[in-house]
This record gives structure tokens, sequence and C-alpha cells, in this order.
């Protein structure tokens, strides 16, 4: 039986949190090495471990992959997530990457300066309900289906959902006009996979909060 | 025969000359239509043609695809660029994605504050010579085959040898200390497909002069 692979991040959500998210509703069962000190940090480095000094960084399959899109792809081409043929993966990396995009904003927000704050949340809740949602709830609008693409379960309905719980954190009233949508985190978060990852004691990590920002900043010098 | 691809975008290489480069060296041919003016774009964008109203557009085998990933995933996937299996795919991105994020940092160095640029000039050398360049001289000298992965021409190669061609215009002495880089490179440039890409004439658009920058700015408000 093959290793569970190996996560290697702090302990927060950062740029591995779509991982987690991914591996867990692909029913992938994973270890984490949380990185909390610099100390820890430079021992990875140092290991020749990090292809560009970074993290994430997952042991999967006997290799130390770096990059968390070369992650990402690997993990949901291996666990039948990523479509069916090359149009439709066209589709699934067309509007993951709007997801992306969306979620870096976010991802960021805690370490924009305080005088740019609220200018930022503004231009962040003005993309989420006139750009990125709408964009998604017309695709789901014009199939009827219950997936994004083909029918069927793939990571883009992964990242979408994780990206609209981002959104409800951020201010739930977002999601309002948007009934497919909801529905679809409805659907999602109800597959037995997802629905365990959900629970408290899943891998799943917590909002970000001062402190852990300020201790990340610490560690990776940011 | 199918219709050829029908790139949307400005006359600048932006996030789409990364997919210019690949369209070559695919010995696809395509066409450009140049997004001259506000009007233009908001003409693409009220066509309902733009996924997330942003540009790179391009318009392939009936999709009207967005998301330079997205695009550059399909072309390569279509012209057999991106590896065998999922392993090479694996180890494809990871190096793209670094190779991506140092290309970032170069193309969007003429958006820097005045005051801050001399330091970022700083850091994108040394990110250049002390990051990326080893971590990829490295992954040639491990196997020193002819290309980055599977002994076989790939995307990695492509878009690494973009890469050292923006590194160069940046400051020629640092790719000084990296001898198999620099046969890839000229390699890489000998194909006949990607040698008649480097020639006067092609699509290849060339680095924009402060001037020209500015002018863009004012034009399209960003």
């Amino acid at each position: 039986m093959a290793a569970k692979p190996m996560l290697h991040y702090f302990n927060g959500r950062g740029r591995m949190e779509p991982i987690r998210w991914l591996l867990a509703a692909a029913g992938v069962e994973f270890e984490e090495t949380f990185i909390d000190t610099p100390e820890d940090f430079e021992k990875l480095k140092n290991d020749g471990s990090l292809m560009f000094q970074q993290v994430p960084m997952v042991e999967i399959d006997g290799m130390k992959l770096v990059q968390s899109r070369a992650i990402l792809n690997y993990i949901a081409a291996k666990h039948n997530l990523y479509g069916k043929d090359t149009k439709e993966r066209a589709l699934i990396d067309m509007y993951i990457e709007g997801v992306a995009d969306l979620n870096e904003m976010i991802l960021l927000l805690p370490v924009s300066p305080p005088a740019e704050k609220d200018a930022k949340i503004t231009l962040i809740k003005d993309r989420t309900t006139n750009r990125y949602l709408p964009a998604f709830e017309k695709v789901l609008k014009s199939h009827g289906e219950d997936y994004l693409v083909g029918n069927r379960l793939s990571r883009a309905d992964i990242h979408l959902v994780e990206l609209l719980y981002l959104v409800e954190e951020l201010d739930p009233s977002l999601l309002t006009n948007f009934p497919l949508l909801k529905a679809l985190k409805a659907r999602i978060s109800n597959l037995p996979t997802v629905k365990k990852f959900l629970q408290p004691g899943g891998a799943r990590k917590p909002p970000v909060d001062e402190k852990s920002v300020e201790k990340s900043r610490k560690i990776f010098k940011f | 025969m199918a219709g050829k691809p029908r790139l949307h975008y400005f006359n600048t290489r932006g996030r789409m000359e990364s997919i210019r480069w690949l369209l070559a060296a695919a010995g696809v041919e395509f066409e450009e239509k140049l997004i001259q003016t506000p009007e233009d774009l908001e003409k693409l964008k009220n066509d309902g043609s733009l996924m997330f109203q942003q540009v790179p557009m391009v318009e392939i085998d009936g999709m009207k695809l967005v998301q330079s990933r997205a695009i550059l995933n399909y072309i390569a996937t279509k012209h057999n660029l991106y590896g065998k299996d999922i392993k090479e795919r694996a180890l494809i991105d990871m190096y793209i994605e670094g190779v991506a994020d140092l290309i970032e940092m170069i193309m969007y160095l003429p958006m820097t504050p005045r005051d801050e640029k001399d330091a970022k000039i700083t850091q994108i050398k040394d990110r250049t010579i002390n990051r990326y360049l080893p971590a990829f001289e490295k992954v040639l000298k491990s196997h020193g085959q002819d290309y980055l992965v599977g002994n076989k021409l790939s995307r990695a190669d492509i878009h690494l040898v973009e890469l050292l061609y923006y590194v160069e215009e940046v400051d020629p002495s640092l790719l000084a200390n990296f001898p198999l880089l620099k046969a890839l490179k000229t390699r890489i440039s000998n194909l006949p497909t990607v040698k008649k890409f480097l020639q006067p004439g092609s699509a290849r658009k060339p680095l924009l002069d402060e001037k020209a920058i500015e002018e863009a700015r004012k034009v399209f408000k960003f």
C-alpha cells in the first residue's frame, strides 16, 4: 500500500488549503508536518527538499512536489477529478483559474497594508458579486446539471465550493442572489468525504487571525 | 481544416506572450485581433466573449478560452508538449510554475512605482541567479539530457527558454554561470519553428519602453 501523502506547510490555510480540500474530497488520507519555527523552514531548505526554497511541498508517490498548481494538477488527474478529455479539462482550468484569482485576493487580504485594507475589501466584494459569482451561476444555469463540468464531480466543484465558504466568511450576504451556487455548496458539502473534512477535528484549517499571520511572517520573512 | 486560433489581446507581451511562444513552437499558425482602444475592449466584454471580462482570450476549436493557464494547458496537451504521463506532467508543472513566478516579476517590473523600481530589479536579479536558474541548471545536470523532462521536447523547455530571453534583456551577465541553460537556449532557438518565431516580422512582441507603457496605462486605465 502506498504511503500517505505528507504535506509540508505552516499550520494554517495559505496556499496549502486547496490541496487539503482536494485530497480530502478525493477520500485520500494524508499527513502534515507543520513548519513552526524559522529553523524548521531552514532545515527543509537545506535538505534540498524545496526546488525553489518555497512551500507548499507535498511528498507523494516518491516525488517532492512544490508549486501548488503542480500538486493540485497531479492529485486531480490521479483521482479522476480533471474531466474526461482535453476539452473538459480546458473548461475546468478556465473555471478554476477564475476561482484562484478571487481566492488570491482573499488570501492576501490579511497581509495588505492597513491603510489599503478597506479599499481591498470593497474591491473583493465588488469582484465577487459582479464578476466571479455571476460567471459561475451562469455556467450552472446554462446546463442545469449538478456539477460544473461534464455532469460529474470534478475539482472545479471542489475549488469553487471552497471559495464559496471563504466568501461566506467575508460576508454571507454576498451569496444571496446566487441560488444555484448555494445549492452546489450544499450538495458538495454533503458528499461523505467533504462532510467529514468540514467537521470539527477534520484537516480543514480555521480562518486566519492576526496572531498566526505574525507568526508566519517571522518564519517565512515576508 | 480547422480555423486558426485567434488571439485577443493588446499589442504587448503581457500575459499572452507565453501563448504566442507555445503556439509558434508547436508549429501552429494563428491570428491576432489586437485591442487598441477602450472601445475594442468594451465590445469584447459586451459580446459575452470574456468569462471574467479579462484577456487573454483565445478562440480555438470552437471555444472562447480565457485564463492563460487554461489556454496553455490545452495547447500543450493537444500538441503533445505536456509529457507522456501524469508524473512527467507533475515535473513539467513544477518547473513551469517556477518559470511563471519569475516571468511575472520581470513582466510587471514596468508597473512598479518609480521609487521601488531599483529594489525590485535587485530582487529579480537575486532570485534569478540564486533561486531559479540554479534550480533548472541542476535539473539538466542531473540527467544530462537535451530537454528538461523525459528526454523529449516539452512546454517546459519552451517556457524556460522564453524566460532566459527575458533574463538576458534584464542583464546578459545573469546567464554567465549557467552553461547547460545557455546550451538549452541555443538548442531550442535552433528548432525550425522557434527559429522562425525569433526572426523579425514574427508574432513575437518587443520589450515595451516606459513611454509606451504609460500610454497604454492612460488608454486602458490600469
